[in-house]
Order: structure tokens, then sequence, then C-alpha cells
């Protein structure tokens, strides 16, 4: 396989004697637009534990832009261009949007020690900071208050503007509307769809409607194996898919938009 | 107006020097309370570390001071840094064993640390005096010019100029990119690294810089005091330190001021009447806090001040 | 040869005082996950307890134990229910400041009713004195605590590993959110458990007012001891808080009586090396 922006081959986890992910390989392409999904117990999340480094593997290999990072730790792999979003809000409650976004812009451009000059004497922070709320499309009156005191949808923008800020080369999107309610989804969907195209995008997701419109590419997991691999239009009509998912959920290019 | 709310403190201190002449001795211990406060401020409520180990670095510097002042060094200014220096290295020797293990195991080392250091203080009487204190302390003029006076004029003001210096100095420090790194790992310390920050390394420097503002803290008192005692070193004075942040408010500098001067005032009203009538009304004012939020007087403040002031 | 033996016996015996007086703190931490810094507070209320029953009212040496346990107990439930129940899941500094607040006021209370002398008490004719055995002279007060304290240990552990309340509790300090699923009163379980341990505390301090010393300054001084009981020990079962306070107390007796120019110093470093050897156990538990 030539290198993409992220491979695996053979990656396996297993825990005790249960095998949470077995033999999968996969390649995301430079810049590609890539779903992973599957039905619940897949092992999708610890795949993505597992890509970024947050969990070691019991065998095989993740290589990033070409090189393996297998045992690099999490902030290496952060370093060398992956970032992720995570599925559960992990967020600084008591920082306002606007501060933790200059908080990784900062740590990211090597001023993170800075101690001798204000925040505020420093604009490019604050201008990156905002050039990034801005490309999540995070309105700008909230940008001051407290996250904690956010909504849902628009703690979920301000988590990839968070991992856009490490200017990554490879974004993990780990269920970017899990929990988000259907009044804010499509923020986050604009969001998504807004990414820059020099990034690659893994999503990892349920919400079948945000899959078929945003991925040019599906991996299928089912019980810690890839099940299935290739463009949407194949995936929609592959049977075993749909039989992965029978009485689950609805899986169809004619569904597309109503689920 | 915010030029004035920033000035109001400093300036109510210059007027305190002119309205109570009597007072001075209490007015320094309120600037140098206020200087440990801040230090404790610094790696409490902003690093988020707890520690019931603080008035380590605040004996350690004390003894410092009063040490090279007993042995023939007594130049002042001088002396501050030495005790700073000395709380550093003995704050960069500690981090590790504090920050390595967990939030609770970290509390009690830095408990266990405590202890260890005035025990061993106590133990080492020939150099410190032990239980006697550090007797014949004596200190030069400051700038070779200000001899520290009966009335402790001198004392006060030079105590009020280091804590009006450090304490602008941690202002810019928590405004800076790295006091924002340090809210960020006390915000959520498993995401910061996420986005690359080193905890580790930041909470060090953090924990570092709160040892060596408390070693300033304690070589003030040696200074201005001319003695040194135990107490400089005692679990109490942690347990004091951290009932004025919370007094004052937690992760606001001007807190730190507002809680010292509270609780030096309230603990020299009272425990005039009955040490253990202080005693009882502290343990009531910590449980208090404890239960019912941490806003503390400046929380109270904020409210009835206008947004953005003082924070 | 022979002072070794009275060493050990009495460090022993010390040890065995000790894990009664922390048992209760390893539940604390370990089950409810809080910094009580006020567990010593309990035993200061059953020392004073008995000091007063013993030597004003008359009242005779066994019985005084059992009023000191059944007082500290009773109030470990009260304060439970009225003011720690509000300090689970607040972060350590609450915590620690309600509980060195608790401390302070006990204290303040204990030395405005009985001053801050040190308390004395007489014991009964049958604990006084030693006994001769293969001619080495044996403290029959130390013999005493160890066989009471050994009962109470063994007591403890067959309940925690027989008895339906002892795996209730151990399912609680397991994983406190599947034992409220499972119908668990986790919230009564908490306040009994609380309870006990203030009671064994209570009862360790009546037991060491001649062996420990009583004053108002009692929960402070032993604090750390406490702490390295629970810290090494653990807190799911009885036998490693067991064996932590024994060698605790050895330790302590032996470096008073063959090093008494270093003192404390001993225990203080051995908590803080101790603490970064074994960080895990209950406190990996707690960490969360």
């Amino acid at each position: 396989m030539s290198g993409g922006a992220l491979q695996t081959q053979g990656l396996t986890r297993r825990f005790g004697t249960f095998t949470a992910v077995d033999k999968v390989s996969l390649s995301v392409a430079e810049g590609a637009r890539h779903a992973l999904i599957g039905p619940n117990g897949a092992g999708k999340t610890t795949f993505v534990n597992l890509l970024s480094g947050a969990i070691p593997a019991s065998a095989g290999s993740v290589a990033l832009l070409g090189e393996d990072v297998t045992a690099a730790p999490q902030h290496a792999r952060v370093r060398r261009g992956l970032a992720r979003t995570f599925q559960v809000n992990q967020l600084f409650a008591e920082l306002s949007p606007r501060e933790a976004v200059v908080l990784a812009v900062s740590e990211r451009a090597g001023a993170g020690g800075t101690w001798w000059r204000p925040v505020s004497s420093m604009p490019a922070l604050r201008g990156e900071a905002d050039a990034l709320l801005d490309l999540v499309r995070f309105p700008i009156a909230g940008r001051d208050g407290r996250t904690g005191a956010l909504a849902y949808g628009r703690q979920r923008l301000l988590e990839i503007a968070l991992a856009l800020a490490m200017k990554p080369r490879v974004l993990l999107l780990d269920e970017p509307a899990a929990g988000v309610p259907p009044a804010e989804s499509r923020e986050v969907l604009e969001a998504v769809s807004a990414l820059p195209r020099d990034v690659a995008v893994l999503l990892i997701e349920h919400d079948m409607d945000l899959v078929f419109r945003f991925a040019e590419r599906i991996t299928v997991l089912a019980q810690g194996a890839v099940l299935a691999d290739g463009e949407p239009n194949a995936i929609a009509r592959d049977p075993r898919v749909k039989e992965a998912y029978l009485g689950t959920m609805e899986v169809g290019v004619g569904e597309v938009g109503h689920g | 107006m915010r030029v004035l709310l920033h000035a109001l403190p400093w300036l109510a201190a210059i007027a305190a020097y002119f309205l109570m002449p009597e007072q001075l001795p209490l007015l320094s211990s309120i600037a140098i309370a206020a200087l440990f406060t801040v230090s404790l401020d610094l790696i409490v409520g902003y690093a988020g570390v707890v520690t019931l180990g603080q008035a380590a670095f605040f004996g350690a510097g004390a003894y410092t001071a009063g040490l090279l002042a007993q042995n023939g060094w007594g130049e002042p200014l001088s002396g501050l840094l030495a005790a700073a220096a000395v709380a550093t290295v003995l704050g960069l020797i500690t981090a590790p064993l504090v920050l390595r293990s967990g939030a609770l195991a970290g509390l009690m080392v830095t408990l266990g640390l405590g202890l260890m250091l005035y025990e061993a203080a106590n133990k080492a009487a020939p150099i410190t005096g032990g239980a006697d204190g550090l007797q014949g302390v004596e200190v030069w003029p400051v700038l070779g010019v200000f001899r520290f006076d009966l009335y402790g004029q001198t004392a006060y003001l030079y105590s009020l100029a280091v804590l009006f210096i450090l304490f602008w100095l941690a202002k810019l420090i928590v405004a800076s990119p790295y006091g924002l790194s340090l809210r960020g790992i006390n915000g959520n310390p498993r995401r910061a690294p996420a986005l690359g920050v080193p905890v580790k390394a930041r909470l060090t420097a953090a924990y570092a810089l709160a040892a060596a503002y408390a070693g300033v803290a304690g070589a003030l008192l040696a200074q201005t005091t001319a003695f040194v005692s135990l107490d400089a070193l005692s679990f109490q004075r942690s347990a004091d330190g951290l009932l004025m942040l919370v007094l004052g408010g937690l992760g606001s500098l001007y807190g730190a001021l507002i809680g010292a001067a509270a609780f030096t005032l309230a603990h020299h009203a009272l425990s005039e009447a009955s040490p253990i009538f202080w005693q009882f009304w502290l343990g009531i004012a910590l449980i208090a806090l404890a239960l019912f939020g941490r806003g503390g007087l400046m929380g109270l403040l904020r409210k009835l001040l206008p947004r953005g002031a003082g924070s | 040869m022979a002072a070794a033996i009275t060493v050990l016996l009495d460090g022993v015996a010390s040890g065995m005082l000790l894990f009664v007086l922390s048992v209760g703190l390893s539940v604390t931490l370990g089950l409810m996950n809080v910094v009580n810094l006020a567990h010593g507070a309990f035993g200061m209320v059953g020392g004073y307890v008995c000091v007063v029953l013993l030597s004003r009212a008359g009242v005779p040496f066994v019985p005084s134990l059992a009023a000191a346990t059944l007082a500290a107990a009773a109030l470990g439930w009260v304060l439970e229910r009225l003011l720690y129940v509000r300090l689970y899941g607040r972060d350590h500094l609450d915590q620690v400041l309600f509980s060195i607040g608790l401390v302070f006021v006990m204290g303040a209370v204990a030395d405005w009713l009985m001053g801050a002398r040190q308390q004395l008490i007489q014991l009964p004719e049958w604990l006084s004195g030693r006994v001769e055995i293969g001619g080495i002279g044996l403290g029959r007060y130390r013999i005493f605590l160890i066989l009471l304290c050994g009962v109470v240990a063994a007591g403890l552990h067959f309940g925690l590993v027989r008895t339906r309340f002892g795996a209730r509790l151990r399912a609680a300090v397991d994983d406190g959110v599947v034992a409220r699923g499972m119908g668990l009163p986790v919230g009564r379980i908490f306040s009994l458990t609380f309870a006990l341990g203030s009671g064994l505390a209570g009862l360790g301090g009546a037991l060491g007012v001649e062996v420990l010393g009583l004053d108002p300054n009692f929960p402070l001084k032993y604090l750390v001891y406490f702490l390295v009981v629970v810290a090494v020990g653990g807190a799911n079962s009885v036998i490693g808080p067991f064996v932590a306070a024994i060698l605790l107390g050895v330790l302590d007796v032996a470096g008073k009586y063959w090093v008494p120019q270093v003192g404390a110093f001993v225990i203080y470093t051995a908590m803080v090396v101790l603490l970064l050897a074994r960080p895990d156990g209950l406190l990996a538990k707690a960490r969360s």
C-alpha cells in the first residue's frame, strides 16, 4: 500500500480473551473524507483509541503520513499531525471558548511556556483562535462566556476548533453529532462540511444522515473486523452491511436526508 | 474607573501607614500573610495542586534569611533572593514527589514533607535554635539607607514594596500563555495533554514559583521581626494560608490580598479575647467556606462591582 | 535481647492501637473518597469520654471503653448525616478545609471543656504492672491491648468476608454506581460504616490515653500515623491496614527507643517514602 495519511496493518487489540479489534487494515488517503461505521459494540471506539495512542495495540501497526507510530505516545502523535475530538465532551468548563482555543493555539505555536507577557499583548494568538472559531461557525456572541454554560452543540463546535488548532493533517472525529439535539445538529454538520480539504478526516459516527452526506468512502466494522469497505453507494447496497444493521438501523441511499 | 479599582488596595495600604502608626507591626504581618497567600493562590488556585505543606517553603525562606543575617550577612535584598533561591530549589526537588502520584497521595506527600522539615528544624537545634527559635538576627538597613526602626515603619514599607512588586509579577504571569495553560490543566488535566500541554513540566514550574514566593514571604518575616521560630514551618501556617485563600476567593490575586487582611485582622481581634475562641471560630469559618462555596469575599465583591473589574 | 523483646511487644501493642484508630479512615478515604483529616477527632472524643467516666464518675474501665466507643460512633453518625454527606464527590480542597475546620472546632471545644493539659487515667489493678514470662517483664496493659485489638481485627475481617453487610460494603467499595444500580442502599451503608469507623476510633482513643496521651492536639498529632496506615494498607481488606499499622507501631517505638534524637522524623520519612513507593492500592482507587 502506498503512503496514505493514516494506515493500519492488522491492527489488533485484545482485552483478556475478548478481541475488541481484530486485524483491521485500513487506509485513509490524504485529504480523504472517510467514515467508519458499525453497529454498537463493533469496536469503533477502541479502534480510535488505538489510532490516537490512548491505548496500546496488542498486534499490528499504525502509520501516520508514512511513518510508523505504533509505539509513539499520544502527544507525539499529536505533534506529527494527528488530532482527535472526544466522544464525551472533554472541555475546559471554567475557561471561555476563546481562551480554550487560544490555549490550544499557543501550545501548538510553542508559546505555552511564555510567562513574561500577557496573552492580551499577543494579537496573533487571538487572531488565529478567532479564525478557527469562525471556521467552525462558532457564534461571536458566545466566545467570552463560560464554556460550561454552553449548549451541547456549541461545545461540539468548540471541540472541533480545538482539534483544528493543532493544525492536523489527519483529524479523527469521534461521533461529533452524538448527544446533540436535532435543533443544533445542523450547526455541527455545517462545521464538519467546512473542514479544510487538506486535512484527511476519519469520521466515526452513528448518524447515517451525516455519514452519507459527508463521506466519500466508508468502512464498516462489525465484531471488531472490517466487514466492508468502499464508496457510499456500494456500501448502501451491500447485503452484508444490511444484515449487520438489520433491525437496528435502516441503511439506504433512498433514505438519505430523512434518517 | 478600573485603574482606580486596581489602585484601591495599595492606596488603602499607604493610608493605613499614616492612620495607624501604632499598628505598623500588624500591618507588616498582613503584607507578609498576603504574599504567602499569593503563593498559595498560584499553586492551589491557578494550577489546582492542593498542598498542605506550603509552610515548608515559608519556613525554608525564613531560616535562610535569618541564618544569613545571624551569621554576618544582614543585607536584606540579597537575603530575599537567597531565600527565594533556596525555596525554589526545595520546590524543584519536591515537585516530582508531589506530582508523581495521584492527587490524594500528592496531598499527603505535601503534608509529610512539611512535617519532616518541621521536625528536622526542631531537631537541628544547634543551627536553628530549635523550639527557642533563631536568636541574634541582625538585618542591615534596606538599600543601605533605611534602618529597621522600633516602630516598624521601615519594616512595613519594605514588606509592602516587596508585596507590590511580586503581586504585579504574579498578575503578569497568570495573564500570560503560561498562566492560561495552568488554568487549562486545573480545569481538565486529562484533556490538556491532548492539546500538547506538557502537564508535568508546567506544574513543576508552578510549584517552584509558588515555593519561591512563599520563601520570600518567610524571609520578610525573619528580617522584619529579627526572629525565626518553628511556627514558620508549622502545619498551622499552611492551614491558615489555605483559609486566607478561600476566604478571599480562590484563583483571584486580589482575593488573596483581601483574605489575608481579613484573616489577620480577625485573628488579631479574636485571639486577644482568647486563643480558644479564635480557634473555634476559625474552624467554623473553614467548615462554612467548604460547604457553602468558594467565591469568598472576592466573589461577593464581584457581584457588587462592574463586570471585568479585578480578576 | 530483653530490650528488643520489650520494644517489639510495645511496638506491636501500639501498632494494634493504631490499627483500631485508623481502620475507619481507610473506609472513609477508600469507600467515600473523602479526605477526612478529622478522623482523629473521633479518637479524641472517645478518649475524653473514657477519662471523664473513669476518673470523675467512677465507672469501671471496661464499661467506660464501651461508652467511649458508642459516643464516638453516635457523633460520627450524626456528623455524617448532617455534614459529611454534603462533601461526597466534592473536590479535595473542600474536604481538606472542612475537616481541618472540624478538627479546630472539636479541639477548641475540648480545650474549653477539659483544658489544654495532658489527661491521665488510673488503670484498674488487673491491668497495671508487669508479668514475668521467661524472665522478661511484659506490661499487662500491652498484652491486654494486643488481645483486645486482635479480637477487633479478627472480628472486622470476619465481618467483612462472611456477613451480608460485609458483602454489601465490599460491593459499594468496588463500584458505588453499580451497587446503587443493584438496589443496595449505598447511603445507609456509608452512614453505618462511618459510624462504625468513628466508634472504633473512639475505642482506640480511649485505649490510647495510657499509651499515646490525650490533649486537644491529639487529632493533628497522630494524623500522619493514620494517613500512613491508610496509604500503605489499602482499603479493600482488613489485613492490609493491619499489617501496615503493626509495622508502623514497631518502627515508631524502635525509633524512639534507639534513636531518640531523630524522633518523629523517622515516621514522616517513612510516610513519604511509602507513599512514593506504593501510591496505588487504596490511593489508586480514590484517585479518580
